[in-house]
């Protein structure tokens, strides 16, 4: 007789999948995630992978990972801590260890648990043996040699044969959180569609997987999220670096120009380009040019000739983009430059994030040349400010520089889709045929912005290009107070975009004891503890910007209402750095971190909680 | 009323003058190219040309037509993002031997090998102009310039040998004293649909001044130049008795009618053949065991990078049914709550 499994009703849980780089772990990861949000729950996930492509198979080196964060209120993060590690192997069991929760659910392959591969993990014994997962649920599963029996039948070769053990995990996690199984046939055909041979294959292990979770009795108990109450509507999933390539295409469409990137591959904004270059249907192009500068520098081409000219690239590309921005700053030309930051200076850590190319998106160029900056801070709103990226480029013809991380660029979220009549009209200054009146370097009164005549239109041929202009006509000029005019105008007319965004949010009370200050991806991490802390009753409220250069008008006004500001970043302090000398008038605390790792939210409220104790006292 | 249609040369012209030194072989650049343009058929608003920094690079604000003065080497992916942003536009890379061999050596290579359908002017003068008088990439080995007091250490390149070995189908050379043979050579190089790059021997009257002149001087250019046509014998030399025959590997250079070499053993041009062997024998001929190869080399035709882009847009977009954002957003896997 069966023993009777407890279900247990959980509002998040929060599960690690790790194993070798080629074990399918990413694959893994992304069914269980669209399978929670098929059911309704709101999710989160974050990848971790190896820098290099295939690390050493065995070591902690080359270990690949995907937390998902399922839950049935609102998720903002992937979470801290796991409930549940999947480990197909030792190096994976170590490199996750300070990552799971006291008495997580442990599923290990204990097909690779021989003395080779713990040694290979450089455990000294086994780890399954040695006490050190006492109070610990841990499931010894023959992953590896349940499935060869399973796909003996299908005469597969043992290598791939071998691809098919995630799907064997991929079961005893329909059983774990007590799934409907057609889902995950559904999503193993359409997965599989060009590959018949396979699906039958991979239907076997999932349905084998199941069954030797419920045949089994060493799960205690099994898991119910329910779905999470979101408005009603159609949701996706969607990573930060297709949002990104998504809100470029809408902010285009909606213009009625033509999208063009030029882009050079670069971990880890490769998939923007990726992306764009499926995106031909819609009439995009993707150029993939030799090298960062022509990457740019093509760009500014195609603006100049009418597309919306976007170039994506991380922090090395953006160090070698300086002197195109530059031409785009004196030529007036839209241009949207994508960063997705990495780990730096150098190649520094190309799969991990941090948040330290601020001041080279700020400063990082010669002459006195200001543009746009923004920032997104979550997978899905990479999608919106991709879109005000391109509609601030458009409509006040200057390049804006678009920061997202390699948090955001690889996380997903559940995001509701937008309609693109919801979303604004983008009003480029185009110049209509044969205008008399034309001239390159008029401006518009109020904004300071300069018209968009394109080659091939009739009488409005112009020359452009990096030498000083001459005041409206555009002519080449030398001039003293011509230079001096022009280039105070240039950098006025990016303050009076200031005018043209939104005012800065506040999460919680408009004012209190202390103002949590962030920008960027560090919004999950942050907004979680804020929220835990207010609901603790303390006095704490959340800015994250969104807008960094201009900053939004009202952002004295939001500073001046707390008795503490503390400024939260994965730098050493460069946001707050650019607050003291926009808003010399306030103090800033400040909590960094740079270890390639986004915010615990468990670190976050121990600094908060300090900063509120003191304040007590 | 002006014509719209068929452009004059007036059309082209700018009513400032171009600031280059007196003497300087830019300005017959310019006047073939002025002249050149009306022949090409295209509209002048569709007319864009493009540069990077150095001398050579002033000449689109000398040109009326639309203009772009980029980055120094960085003119190549300017051209390139116009070009693919509107293919119908005829687009013109002025560049130098700094510009397009040195800092923009990388940008020059890819272009030639996308075979994009752009037209460039390399000018040629072995030296840095704009800078004051530094050896370039082409200056010859053992120079004496500002940079090189001990003479140069540095092999030249040769812009033809690097424009085939990235693949370049089309490379013609001409020299700054003959605006005939620029302008009639400026209207292939537009005609041809792919890269075409030709090198203009240009004079720098300041820094290098006479450094073609074994070529050009009047005496000596018709035994130093070998004009190439198509389907024509190599012939040379004031009384055109001068021809190339293929010897082993070589070229080799034979009077007609001495040794029993009739006109017919004399070498035809065929700049079409896709083999290029030939077209980088006659690029590297040098004095004075050869006459310098004059005219197009090389126009063979190829697939045009952005005929395919547009060809692949257009059969994407005839048989995807996700032609538009609301389309794309609610495609593949999406997931309703109620």
């Amino acid at each position: 007789m069966k023993k009777r499994i407890k279900v247990i009703e959980r509002d998040e849980v929060v599960v690690k999948f790790a194993g070798d780089s080629g074990d399918g772990i990413q694959l893994t990861g992304a069914q269980f995630s669209d399978t929670s949000a098929f059911l309704g729950n709101d999710l989160a996930t974050f990848p971790d992978y190896p820098a290099e492509i295939r690390a050493p198979q065995g070591t902690v080196a080359g270990v690949s990972g995907f937390q998902v964060h399922i839950g049935a209120k609102e998720v903002t993060t992937p979470g801290d801590l796991a409930d549940v590690l999947v480990a197909m192997n030792p190096a994976a069991l170590k490199a996750n260890m300070k990552w799971i929760k006291p008495g997580a659910t442990i599923i290990v392959d204990i097909d690779n648990f021989d003395s080779r591969h713990y040694k290979k993990a450089d455990y000294i014994e086994d780890p399954l043996k040695d006490g050190s997962l006492d109070g610990f649920n841990v499931v010894e599963a023959p992953i590896t040699e349940m499935t060869r029996d399973v796909v003996k039948q299908f005469g597969l070769d043992a290598r791939i044969a071998d691809k098919t053990k995630n799907q064997f995990v991929a079961g005893v996690l329909f059983w774990l959180f007590n799934r409907d199984l057609k889902i995950g046939e559904t999503f193993l055909r359409e997965r599989f569609k060009n590959k018949p041979d396979l699906i039958a294959a991979n239907l076997e292990v999932l349905h084998a997987g199941y069954s030797y979770a419920e045949t089994i009795e060493a799960i205690e108990s099994t898991y119910q999220v329910k779905p999470a109450e979101k408005g009603a509507g159609l949701y996706r999933n969607i990573t930060g670096n297709v949002a990104i390539a998504w809100g470029l295409l809408a902010g285009a469409e909606r213009a009625g120009r033509r999208l063009f990137l030029g882009s050079y591959p670069i971990t880890p904004a490769s998939e923007i380009l990726q992306e764009l270059a499926k995106m031909k249907k819609l009439g995009a192009v993707a150029f993939q040019a030799e090298d960062e500068i022509a990457g740019v520098c093509s760009a500014i081409g195609a603006s100049f000739a009418g597309c919306l000219g976007v170039t994506s690239t991380s922090g090395p590309g953006l160090s070698l983009k300086s002197e195109g921005i530059g031409l785009a700053v004196i030529t007036e030309l839209p241009l949207v430059v994508v960063d997705v930051q990495r780990g730096g200076p150098s190649t520094g850590l190309p799969t991990k994030t941090e948040q330290s190319d601020l001041f080279q998106a700020l400063y990082g160029r010669h002459g006195e040349s200001q543009v746009v900056v923004l920032a997104s801070s979550t997978p899905a709103n990479c999608f919106d400010y991709a879109f005000e990226a391109a509609r601030i480029a458009m409509e006040h013809m200057t390049p804006v520089i678009l920061l997202s991380d390699g948090y955001l660029a690889n996380g997903s979220e559940l995001w509701k889709i937008p309609s693109m009549e919801d979303l604004p009209a983008i009003k480029a200054p185009m110049v209509p045929d044969n205008d008399s009146t034309y001239q390159p370097y008029k401006r518009d009164a109020s904004t300071l912005v300069r018209s968009w005549a394109l080659p091939g239109q009739d009488g409005l041929r112009h020359h452009i290009g990096g030498l000083e202009k001459a005041d409206i006509t555009g002519d080449i000029s030398y001039d003293p107070y011509n230079h001096e005019k022009m280039t105070i105008t240039r950098a006025e007319k990016i303050a009076r975009i200031a005018s043209h965004i939104p005012s800065q949010k506040v999460a919680g009370e408009p004012a209190g004891d202390l103002l949590v200050v962030g920008w960027g991806g560090t919004y999950g991490a942050l907004y979680t503890a804020v929220t835990e802390m207010q609901e603790e009753g303390k006095s704490i409220s959340l800015a994250q910007f969104n807008y960094i250069n201009p900053l939004p008008a009202n952002t004295p006004e939001v500073f001046k209402s707390f008795r503490k500001i503390i400024v939260c970043e994965l730098n050493l302090g460069q946001f707050s750095s650019y607050l003291r000398s926009v808003h010399p008038q306030f103090t800033y605390l400040q909590l960094n971190k740079v270890q390639g790792l986004p915010f615990l939210i468990s670190e976050l409220k121990l600094k908060f909680n300090e900063v509120l104790g003191k304040l007590e006292k | 009323m002006e014509n719209i249609c068929i452009p004059s040369i007036q059309d082209f012209k700018m009513n400032q003058a171009a600031r280059w030194c007196p003497g300087c072989g830019g300005h017959a650049v310019l006047a073939a190219v002025q002249r050149a343009l009306p022949e090409t058929g295209v509209k002048k608003e569709k007319v864009v040309f493009v540069s990077g920094i150095g001398c050579s690079s002033r000449f689109p604000y000398y040109i009326n037509t639309y203009g772009f003065h980029g980055l120094h080497g960085r003119g190549a992916a300017i051209a390139t993002g116009i070009k693919l942003a509107n293919p119908e536009l005829s687009v013109w890379l002025v560049t130098g031997d700094g510009d397009s061999m040195a800092i923009g050596g990388n940008h020059f290579i890819h272009l030639l090998r996308r075979n994009l359908d752009i037209n460039i002017l390399l000018f040629n003068n072995k030296i840095y102009g704009l800078t004051k008088g530094q050896y370039s990439p082409t200056t010859p080995k053992g120079s004496v310039t500002k940079s090189s007091p001990d003479g140069t250490i540095e092999n030249p390149f040769l812009p033809g040998e690097l424009a085939m070995g990235a693949q370049g189908n089309f490379f013609a050379r001409v020299v700054d004293t003959d605006v005939e043979m620029m302008k009639n050579v400026f209207i292939q190089a537009a005609r041809h649909k792919g890269t075409s790059l030709v090198e203009v021997l240009q004079n720098c009257v300041i820094f290098n001044d006479d450094i073609h002149a074994e070529i050009t001087r009047k005496e000596l250019r018709e035994e130093h130049q070998l004009f190439l046509e198509q389907g024509k014998p190599m012939i040379f030399g004031k009384n055109r008795e001068n021809g190339l025959i293929q010897e082993g590997d070589h070229f080799k250079v034979v009077k007609i009618g001495e040794n029993g070499i009739r006109k017919e053993d004399i070498l035809v041009h065929d700049s079409i053949n896709p083999d290029d062997t030939r077209h980088y024998m006659l690029a590297r001929m040098t004095l004075p065991q050869y006459p310098i190869a004059m005219g197009v080399i090389r126009a063979c035709n190829s697939s045009v990078y952005e005929t395919m882009l547009y060809d692949q847009i257009r059969s994407m977009r005839s048989s995807s049914k996700i032609l538009k954002m609301d389309d794309l957003l609610t495609s593949g896997n999406i997931f309703k709550i109620d």
